[in-house]
C-alpha cells in the first residue's frame, strides 16, 4: 500500500480530521472555513479536468457537480486519519456512484492519503487509481464500487455492524439519480429503516444527467426526496453547490435518531465549465485539448 | 489464504475416510450447517449471520435463536444481503450469508463478484436447497449452475460436503479460513457416510475406497451413489477408487493426478450441470497433468422439474446403478473397447 506523506498544511488539517467532535452537529462555517472548502472544491474540479484529459477518458461531469458536497464532507465532517487509513475508529465513506472517482481521488490526495503526484496516473496501466475505485490498493478507498447499486448496500452493512457494536463511527455514501434506477438501492432503503440506521447518511447527487441523456428522458426517477421520505428516511433537500447548506444538512443529520438520513443535493453536472454544464456528453467523455484549455481558463487558478 | 494443494507430490498419501458402520442414519446437510453455526457462534464472536427470509429452511434460525443480536434477516432481498455481508466483513466480522443456492449465487451473483470476490473479502456464503434434490419445488428452485458460477470467481473457495459429518467440519473450516467461501448444502436427508473422526481438510480429497481399474470422483450427495456403485462393481470384479472431492476449489490436484496415473480413467459424478461444474474442474486438472479417458456424469444441459428427490436423481441418471453403468462404459473405453 502507498504511504502517506503529508505537507505541513496537511499535517495541520490532520489534527482536525482526527477529532471525534466532528461527529456532532457543527456550527455554521466562518469565512475562513468556507474559503477552505471552496478552495478544495476548486482544486477538485481542476484535478478532475486534468485527470480525465490526461487519461483521454473517464467521467468529468459528475466530480465537477459534486465538488462542494465532497469537499464539505471531507473537510468538516468525516473523522479520518490520512496517516493511518485503516484506523478502526474512523468514519467510512463509500462512493457508490463509483464512476465519479476522479473527485474522490482528488480530495484524498488533498488530505494527504497518497501523493498528489499519483493523480496523473488515473486510469493508466499499473496505477492504483483505477477507472472505478478498487479496494485494497489505494489508501482511503473503503469499498470497491463502480457497479451501481452495490455501494449503498455495503455502506449500510457497515453501519449495521457499527451500530450493533456500539461504535461511535458514522457511515457516509454518495449515490446518484441514475443509481436510483437500479433496484438494489430500494432494497437498502427498506432495510436501513428497518434496522434504524441513524449512523448512516447518504448524499444523492441529483443532476438529472446519465450516460444516455437526461434522466427524465432515459428513465424518469420521479420525486426522489418524496420517494426516500416514503421509505421512512429523514430527507433533506439542498442546493448541492451551496456549501453552507450542505454543511448544515450534514450537521442536522447527526441529530436524527432512529432512522437513516438522505440529503438530496440538487446539482449541475459539469458545474464551473460552461460547455459541460448539464451536458450529458460530459457524463462520460473526457475534454479534448481545446476543451481542456477552455475549462482551465474558465475555472481559473485556485483562489488564495 | 491457505495455499491450495500443489502438484509437487502426486503420490502424497490421501486421507482415508473412516466410514460409518451400524444402523443407517439420514441427516440433511443443511441441518448440519445450522447446528455447526450455532456451535461456532459460542467460540467465534466475530461470526454474524444474514439470511433472506429463509432461515427456517437454511437452518440459520438455530443461530438466530441463540444469538439474536448477531443475526440479521434481510427479507427477500439477496443482493442487499450480500452487500451487507461485505460491509460486515469490512468491519472485521466473519459474516455468513445464507439463502437457497438459486438466490444466493444466482440472483446475487453480480454482488458476490463485485463486493465480495473482487475485494477478496472474508464472506462465507452457505446455500441450501441446491440441485435436483430440492424436489417438489421444481425447476425455479433447483439450482444446477451454482458450482460453475462460484468456482469461476478467482478467490472463491468452493466446498460441497457429502454428508452431515463433513458439513459440520466444512463449516468450521470455512469459518477459520480467511477469504470468500461458498458451501453448498442440500434440502433432502441423505445418508451419513463418515465417522466423526473423518479428517476433513479444505483442498484435500477423502478416499472412500481404493482401486486401480478406474476412479469415481464425486462431491455432495453423489458421493454416496459413487460409493454404492463401487460396491456393485466390486462384485463384478471391477475395483474402483472412490474419491470425495468435497473441495471443488482449490481442488486436490495431487489426488486427481494420482488417480489418473494409478487408475487410468476417471468418472466424475455431480448433481449439477456437467458444463462448467465439478466434472469440468476435475477435467481441467486431468488435461494438464495426466490425460486419461474421462466421463462426466451429471445433468447434461437440461433443467429440473418437480418430483421427489429420489425420483429426480433416477430420472436424471444420477443414482448408483447409473453410476455403475457409466463406470463400465468408461472402463471399456480405457481398455480400447470403444
Amino acid at each position: 500500500m502507498i504511504a502517506a506523506s503529508l505537507t505541513p498544511e496537511q499535517e495541520r488539517l490532520r489534527t482536525e480530521l482526527l477529532r471525534p467532535e466532528r461527529r456532532t452537529p457543527r456550527p455554521p462555517l466562518d469565512a475562513d472555513r468556507l474559503r477552505r472548502i471552496r478552495r478544495a472544491a476548486h482544486q477538485l474540479r481542476l484535478d478532475a479536468i486534468e485527470m480525465t484529459h490526461a487519461a483521454t477518458c473517464g467521467h468529468p461531469g459528475g466530480p465537477l457537480g459534486m465538488a462542494e458536497i465532497v469537499a464539505t464532507l471531507f473537510l468538516e465532517h468525516l473523522v479520518l486519519d490520512p496517516k493511518n487509513p485503516t484506523w478502526s475508529d474512523r468514519d467510512r465513506f463509500v462512493l457508490s456512484n463509483g464512476h465519479t472517482c476522479a473527485g474522490l481521488y482528488s480530495i484524498l490526495s488533498q488530505l494527504g492519503f497518497f501523493p498528489r503526484a499519483l493523480l496523473p496516473t488515473f486510469r493508466r496501466f499499473g496505477s492504483p487509481l483505477q477507472g472505478h475505485p478498487h479496494y485494497g490498493e489505494l489508501p482511503g478507498v473503503e469499498v470497491a464500487t463502480g457497479s451501481l447499486g452495490n455501494g449503498v448496500s455495503v455502506a449500510a452493512g457497515m453501519a449495521l455492524q457499527a451500530k450493533g457494536d456500539g461504535l461511535p463511527v458514522r457511515i457516509y455514501a454518495t449515490t446518484s439519480d441514475g443509481e436510483n434506477q437500479e433496484g438494489q438501492p430500494w432494497e437498502q432503503a427498506t432495510s436501513s429503516v428497518h434496522y434504524e440506521l441513524d449512523n448512516l447518511c447518504l448524499l444523492l447527487d441529483w443532476n438529472n444527467v446519465q450516460i444516455d441523456g437526461h434522466v427524465e428522458d432515459v428513465m424518469s426517477v420521479g420525486d426522489l426526496p418524496a420517494k426516500w421520505a416514503a421509505f421512512g428516511w429523514f430527507v433533506q433537500k439542498v442546493d448541492g453547490h451551496d456549501v453552507q447548506a450542505v454543511h448544515a444538512a450534514l450537521s442536522r443529520a447527526k441529530e436524527e435518531k432512529g432512522r437513516p438520513s438522505m440529503i438530496v443535493c440538487k446539482t449541475t453536472l459539469g458545474r464551473g465549465v460552461s460547455y459541460m454544464e448539464n451536458n450529458p456528453k460530459f457524463h462520460g467523455v473526457a475534454p479534448n485539448d481545446e476543451e481542456y484549455a477552455q475549462a482551465l481558463k474558465e475555472l481559473g487558478p485556485v483562489p488564495a | 489464504m491457505e495455499p491450495g494443494p500443489s502438484l509437487s507430490s502426486p503420490t502424497a498419501p490421501r486421507a482415508a475416510a473412516p466410514l460409518r458402520r451400524g444402523e443407517p442414519l439420514k441427516i440433511a446437510t443443511r441441518d448440519a450447517y445450522g447446528k455447526a453455526l450455532a456451535r461456532l457462534g459460542q467460540t467465534m464472536p466475530r461470526i454474524v449471520v444474514f439470511d433472506a427470509d429463509l432461515s427456517g429452511s437454511t437452518k440459520t434460525a438455530l443461530f438466530a435463536k441463540r444469538f439474536p443480536d448477531r443475526f440479521f434477516n434481510m427479507g427477500v432481498a439477496e443482493a442487499n444481503m450480500i452487500g451487507h455481508a461485505a460491509g460486515a466483513a469490512l468491519m472485521g466480522k466473519i459474516p455468513f450469508a445464507s439463502s437457497f443456492a438459486m438466490f444466493a449465487t444466482g440472483k446475487a451473483w453480480e454482488q458476490v463478484r463485485q463486493t465480495v470476490a473482487v475485494p477478496n473479502l472474508n464472506v462465507k456464503i452457505v446455500a441450501s436447497h441446491a440441485g435436483l434434490t430440492v424436489g417438489e419445488d421444481g425447476t425455479s428452485h433447483q439450482m444446477l449452475e451454482d458450482l460453475a458460477l462460484m468456482r469461476v470467481l478467482p478467490p472463491m473457495t468452493v466446498v460441497v460436503p457429502a454428508d452431515a459429518v463433513a458439513t459440520e467440519k466444512a463449516i468450521e473450516a470455512v469459518a477459520r479460513r480467511v477469504g470468500p467461501c461458498y458451501v453448498r448444502t442440500s434440502r433432502t436427508s441423505t445418508a451419513v457416510l463418515y465417522e466423526d473422526a473423518v479428517p476433513f481438510e479444505i483442498g484435500r480429497a477423502l478416499i472412500l475406497r481404493d482401486g486401480t481399474d478406474l476412479t469415481i470422483a464425486a462431491c455432495g450427495v453423489e458421493v454416496w451413489h459413487a460409493w454404492k456403485a463401487a460396491e456393485v462393481l466390486a462384485a463384478e470384479g471391477i475395483e474402483a477408487r472412490v474419491l470425495d472431492l468435497h473441495t471443488v476449489k482449490p481442488i486436490d490436484e495431487a489426488a486427481i493426478a494420482a488417480a489418473a496415473e494409478e487408475t487410468g480413467a476417471i468418472l466424475t459424478v455431480e448433481e449439477h450441470q456437467i458444463q462448467g461444474g465439478f466434472g469440468s474442474a476435475v477435467a481441467e486438472v486431468v488435461v494438464r497433468t495426466r490425460p486419461v479417458p474421462m466421463r462426466l456424469l451429471g445433468v447434461d444441459g437440461r433443467f429440473g422439474q418437480s418430483g421427489k428427490a429420489e425420483e429426480l436423481l433416477e430420472k436424471y441418471g444420477l443414482t448408483a446403478p447409473h453410476v455403475a453403468a457409466a463406470a463400465r462404459a468408461l472402463l471399456r473405453r480405457k481398455k480400447g473397447g470403444g
